[in-house]
């Protein structure tokens, strides 16, 4: 564990004086935050009337049951934006794994490191958590912040209710680590075969497109996201969680790391 | 302290079913207390080799086992009782000097890092500098920098690719007599260098190396291999009759005319110069100087290297 808890403090002490990485691991998550709060805050007072139903997807106004139409409205509306909050630890752990990387690649201080007695798992785990952690602390920091921000914006109470259920605290909570864990381990994959930190971001950034699945899911009407739906994500992403863990570790091997890393 | 044994590293080519030979069939002792210079051209394996002995990659055949633990068996051990100083520095520039060793003080488990890092910070030249980032140092401060990471744990064996790689000649000098206090203490120095004349003022043995070991003694037993033991008389004027003469002497092996210098090779020069001596003075001749002929290890280096090529070819 302390050989991990040093490389960690090492990694946030290095990484976190790259602007672009500040920028990402603070600023964009405020602003993500503030975003919806701001669109709610605009669509305030329009509601629609009752016979109002045909810009609402089907299943939607079927999972509102007998929630007035306006409030559904705004559950739906809200619905549009718990994507962010599974993005959010997706492309902040991108940004610091591959500076972390391809910073180390460039400076050769990888080999140093590998000198040392630190295992491969304690690296792997350590490199792995210097992304992780910021990641989820500032997406939960984000959701906090949207939550004490939402009834200031005037939600309605079902809208409110709807983002303390437990679909949004699955989202956030259980799929936000799990997202996280599949984009450093995914970003550390692609870093070891680039040595520019933006080429590794952009390619690391496929990841994002599932996510955006989900959205156009539910603006088409495909998919709601429920609780359900959230636990079954949350299991298909552990299992591939696991999976990437184990070609991480092999990639994290002394001798691949210094003859076959490009 | 170091023990190798047909030990050889193959690596996969750049071509799908090619393979490299990096390293063949290398056997090597390295004594306690030694310093060792390996030396060969770029891309003969030195690399590799080190990082063989200091557990980072694995050998294809052969065994290796350094400070008693075996390479492939007791590898964390290997690591924890090694210090390694890689080719290029590879500090973390952001970080202060004293955040670079606290980091890797921590890494080796030392039980006092920050007297570590002061101790070698402060034998180094660095203290005044520790606060400052590793990215604003000159060249010789990052080198200094490296080597007392490589140091913090006091390991018992040491590898240093390139010491002086790019240093001016104080900074190179301090770290020659750092080298020099290393040894002083006991400890084995491995050392990997192009620097010939740093091998040849620091060596106790050196190891020329080209894929495989072409040969390895101390600098003295090299030059006896290749040049024999050779003097030189400095004349006023060199008549060439005087060399047959010499050359008729028993004991001599070789002589031969250079300028106005008479070379002569032979077995022991501290016995037969005064028998030469005396006869060039018979022959008439006024002898300025007399000294031996020192090949520099370059000469040495180059005869095995070049050698190894045209046989290749």
């Amino acid at each position: 564990m302390k050989h991990i808890r040093t490389l960690i403090a090492k990694e946030w002490a290095e990484v976190f004086q790259n602007r672009i990485v500040v920028f990402t691991v603070g600023a964009l998550p405020l602003l993500l935050a503030l975003l919806p709060l701001g669109i709610l805050l605009t669509m305030r007072g329009t509601t629609l009337g009752g016979g109002e139903t045909s810009d609402l997807p089907p299943s939607m106004i079927k999972a509102c049951g007998a929630i007035a139409i306006g409030d559904c409205f705004q559950i739906f509306l809200l619905n549009q934006f718990l994507p962010l909050f599974m993005m959010m630890p997706l492309f902040i752990p991108i940004a610091i794994a591959s500076y972390s990387i391809v910073g180390e690649k460039t400076t050769r201080s990888l080999e140093p490191l590998l000198a040392t007695p630190i295992t491969t798992e304690e690296l792997l785990a350590g490199k792995a958590l210097a992304a992780v952690i910021p990641a989820v602390l500032a997406t939960w920091g984000s959701f906090v912040i949207f939550l004490i921000g939402l009834p200031l914006v005037g939600a309605s109470s079902p809208a409110l209710l709807t983002a303390l259920s437990p679909t949004w605290f699955a989202a956030t909570l259980l799929i936000g680590p799990l997202v996280s864990v599949l984009a450093v381990i995914f970003a550390l994959m692609v870093s070891s075969r680039v040595n520019d930190p933006r080429v590794a971001e952009q390619i690391s950034g496929v990841l994002i497109v599932p996510v955006l699945g989900l959205v156009f899911g539910q603006l088409a009407g495909v998919l709601v996201l429920n609780l359900q739906l959230m636990l079954t994500v949350a299991a298909g992403l552990a299992v591939i969680d696991v999976i990437l863990v184990f070609f991480g570790a092999r990639l994290f091997q002394r001798e691949v790391i210094l003859t076959r890393w490009k | 302290m170091i023990t190798v044994e047909g030990l050889s590293k193959t690596f996969q080519g750049a071509t799908k079913g090619t393979v490299v030979q990096a390293v063949t069939d290398l056997s090597l002792n390295v004594a306690e207390g030694e310093v060792f210079g390996f030396l060969g051209p770029n891309g003969a394996g030195k690399t590799t080799t080190v990082r063989m002995l200091c557990a980072l990659i694995a050998p294809t055949r052969g065994r290796a086992a350094v400070n008693g633990h075996e390479v492939g068996r007791d590898d964390q051990a290997i690591r924890r009782t090694v210090g390694i100083l890689t080719e290029t520095p590879g500090l973390y520039d952001r970080l202060s000097a004293e955040a670079n060793l606290r980091v890797f003080a921590e890494l080796y488990d030392v039980p006092d890092p920050a007297a570590a890092v002061k101790r070698y910070l402060g034998l180094l030249g660095l203290w005044e500098r520790r606060h400052d980032a590793a990215g604003s140092f000159s060249k010789g401060m990052r080198q200094k920098l490296a080597i007392a990471r490589a140091l913090l744990h006091e390991p018992r064996v040491l590898f240093l690719d390139e010491p002086t790689s790019g240093l001016d000649p104080e900074a190179a000098r301090l770290v020659r007599e750092f080298i020099t206090e290393l040894r002083g203490e006991g400890r084995t120095i491995f050392l990997t260098t192009h620097n010939l004349d740093e091998a040849d003022r620091l060596c106790d043995r050196i190891g020329i190396f080209k894929t495989r070991l072409m040969a390895v003694d101390t600098p003295a037993a090299l030059r006896r291999t290749l040049y024999g033991r050779q003097v030189v008389f400095h004349l006023a004027r060199l008549d060439p009759a005087w060399v047959d003469a010499v050359a008729a002497l028993p004991t001599v092996q070789e002589a031969r005319a250079v300028d106005q210098r008479l070379i002569v090779r032979l077995e022991s020069p501290e016995e037969n110069n005064p028998v030469i001596l005396r006869r060039l003075i018979a022959l008439g001749a006024d002898v300025q100087f007399v000294g031996e002929l020192r090949h520099s290890l370059e000469d040495i280096y180059l005869r095995f290297v070049n050698h190894d090529a045209e046989a290749r070819s």
